[in-house]
């Protein structure tokens, strides 16, 4: 269910260039948020919210964790909120990553300001005991963030598409360095997500997709992209943002 | 005590607040933050006889103190509406108003007798102004001859009252106002978005998909306002107002300016519970001003001739 809640600020961290890290105090979405799942952020002076994905929770801290690229306006400005100060969120909104509750190899793939939502996944999964391999986007070395956590969760490969750090060129390809796995787990620029699905046609795969948003809890029909068919379209803040990788039509 | 309750034809409103039509869906999402038999009423998203898949994305953008929105009237079309979307919303106590639409007068006729045979039903918005759409909509809301036959094609359809919704982007308001009222319109509904475009300089394209789109929001409340009064003066149809409420002072402008009852459309997005916020900020917003009660401040404008 979503709520309108208020996240109080307990951080602010540079944590790679024009990206933020922030944790944020609330009861209830610390407590019913599943990864993949997003929050629809009042910035003040802006007329619409912001989705910003859930990167990681703290269930004992009761501690919600977003991480945010300054693109526009209103990261902009929310990069300017200080610990102490508090904004309202619609959350925790939309579909998350079902993750079932069998033990396997599981691959995260993850871009740019894509890899958050994957965080949270890969650390409910590694609780699961499952395995966890991580490919990790991003265009040069001044954009890298986390990569150590995610170490922490399994083998991670870092890739930078100049070459600047880790592994030249683009997710897809490391895709079959990182050996077989069960399915996968992906977020990122629509170009890159197109060039997963059709590297790997067979293995189930779930993907988390972006999109401008107006009411953000499925009534304004300002998010759909059209399915598989073409015959109708799904809402990406209700029935999204994870979907079937061979759902939706890209 | 204030008296919040407006009486106007079909629609025996306990409050004059609704959300606007597009903007709350069928009111689906937006029960689970509030009871809706708190509103004055609900108008449902656009009804067309058909499916329609609306246009391709980006639909929306920010502006300076609004957005624009080019959906493109999706909606499961009227049948599916009439069987899955209105018994969801006639369970609450609260009066439901059908926005219709269409690209032919034939569309618009089929559409407005199916909801008048649901007998759940209370009034027809004819929506004659949707800027998003290649056929229909628009053409008709910009010619005042079409907009008259129209208004007198859903009229006889139906046992419904009507209340057409102007569109804002013509010369002469007023012109389509007497239009309608002369064929037989029980009300006006005003007013719909102002089309408008916005660029994206890195790929120096329009950032809507299709191209442009209807402002909305709180950039546009003074143009409300004044087409609100020019028409006044010259209708005698009851006028429910809209374009950029966010607040109760908000609605007392457009019940002074002459509206009876003001819709709230994209402020719903900003906050979920705008509606029942400013339902229950209304009695006091009402006694501050110096009035007993909604009815009573409706045209009360004092404006110099
Ligand atoms: C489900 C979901 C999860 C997201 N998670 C994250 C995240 O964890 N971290 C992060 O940095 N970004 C995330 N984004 C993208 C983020 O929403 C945009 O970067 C942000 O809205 C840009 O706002 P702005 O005011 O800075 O930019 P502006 O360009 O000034 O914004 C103008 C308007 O466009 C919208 N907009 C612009 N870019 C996007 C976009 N890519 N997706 C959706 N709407 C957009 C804005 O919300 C705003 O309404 C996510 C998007 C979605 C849909
Ligand atoms: C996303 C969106 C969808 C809309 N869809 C419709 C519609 O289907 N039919 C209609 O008559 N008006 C539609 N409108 C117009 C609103 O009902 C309203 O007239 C307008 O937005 C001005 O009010 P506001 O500034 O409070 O939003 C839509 C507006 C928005 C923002
Ligand atoms: S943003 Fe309104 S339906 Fe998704």
């Amino acid at each position: 269910m979503i709520q309108k809640e208020k996240m109080i600020i307990k951080s602010v961290t540079n944590i790679a260039l024009d990206t933020i890290e922030m944790v944020l105090e609330n009861t209830f979405i610390s407590k019913t948020a599943i990864p993949g799942q997003f929050l629809h952020a009042s910035i003040e002076g802006h007329t619409l919210r912001r989705p910003i994905s859930i990167a990681d929770i703290d269930r004992e801290k009761e501690t919600v964790t977003i991480l945010f690229k300054i693109l526009g306006k209103g990261t902009e400005k929310l990069a300017t909120y200080q610990a102490g100060m508090s904004f309202n969120v619609l959350g925790p909104s939309g579909n998350g990553f079902q993750i079932e509750d069998k033990q396997g190899t599981y691959l995260l793939i993850g871009g740019g300001i894509g890899v958050p939502p994957l965080y949270y996944l890969g650390k409910k999964l590694a609780e699961k005991q499952c395995q966890v391999i991580s490919i990790l986007g991003f265009q040069t070395k001044t954009n890298v963030f986390y990569e150590e956590k995610f170490r922490a969760l399994g083998e991670t490969f870092i890739v930078t598409n100049d070459g600047s750090y880790g592994e030249t060129g683009f997710v897809t390809d490391i895709i079959e360095r990182a050996g077989d796995f069960d399915s996968y787990f992906s977020c990122g620029p629509v170009p890159m997500l197109k060039a997963i699905t059709k590297k790997l046609p067979t293995k189930p795969g779930l993907i988390s997709l972006e999109e401008r948003m107006g009411c953000g809890v499925g009534a304004c029909m300002a998010c759909v992209i059209p399915t598989n068919d073409g015959k109708s379209y799904q809402k990406i803040c209700s029935d999204g943002p994870v979907f079937h990788a061979q759902e939706v039509s890209l | 005590m204030t008296n919040l309750a407006v009486h106007l034809p079909g629609l025996e409103l306990k409050n004059p607040i609704m959300p606007a039509s597009g903007c709350f869906g069928f009111g689906r999402e937006y029960s689970t933050f509030y009871d809706l038999s708190k509103l004055g009423a609900v108008i449902m998203k656009a009804a067309t006889g058909t499916e329609r898949l609306g246009n391709p994305t980006p639909r929306v953008v920010e502006t300076a103190s609004g957005m624009l929105n080019a959906i493109g009237l999706q909606n499961p079309g009227v049948k599916n509406i009439i069987e899955n979307e209105v018994p969801f919303l006639a369970a609450y106590d609260t009066s439901i108003i059908a926005n219709i639409a269409g690209s032919t007068t034939t569309e618009y006729e089929a559409v407005a007798r199916a909801f008048n045979e649901t007998e759940l039903v209370h009034a027809i918005e004819l929506n004659i102004s949707c800027p998003n759409v290649k056929e229909g909509g628009i053409q008709f809301g910009t010619d005042p001859a079409m907009a008259a036959t129209v208004t007198e094609i859903v009229k006889n359809a139906s046992n419904l009252p009507v209340y057409v919704k102007l569109s804002p982007n013509v010369t002469n308001i007023v012109e389509m106002a007497k239009a309608v009222e002369a064929a037989g319109a029980d009300g006006l509904s005003m007013i719909n978005t102002l089309t408008g475009m916005q660029m994206h300089l890195q790929s120096r394209k329009p950032l809507i998909a299709n191209k442009t789109g209807g402002l909305s929001g709180p950039a546009i409340k003074p143009v409300a306002i004044r087409m609100i009064y020019e028409v006044r003066q010259h209708v005698n149809i009851p006028i429910i107002g809209m374009g950029g409420v966010t607040n109760a002072e908000d609605v007392l402008e457009f019940l002074l300016a002459g509206a009876s009852a003001v819709a709230v459309g994209t402020a719903n997005f900003s906050n979920p519970y705008i509606c029942p916020e400013i339902i229950d900020a209304l009695p006091a917003t009402l006694e501050r001003y110096g009035f007993d009660s909604v009815e009573e401040v409706i045209g009360k404008g004092i404006i110099p001739v």
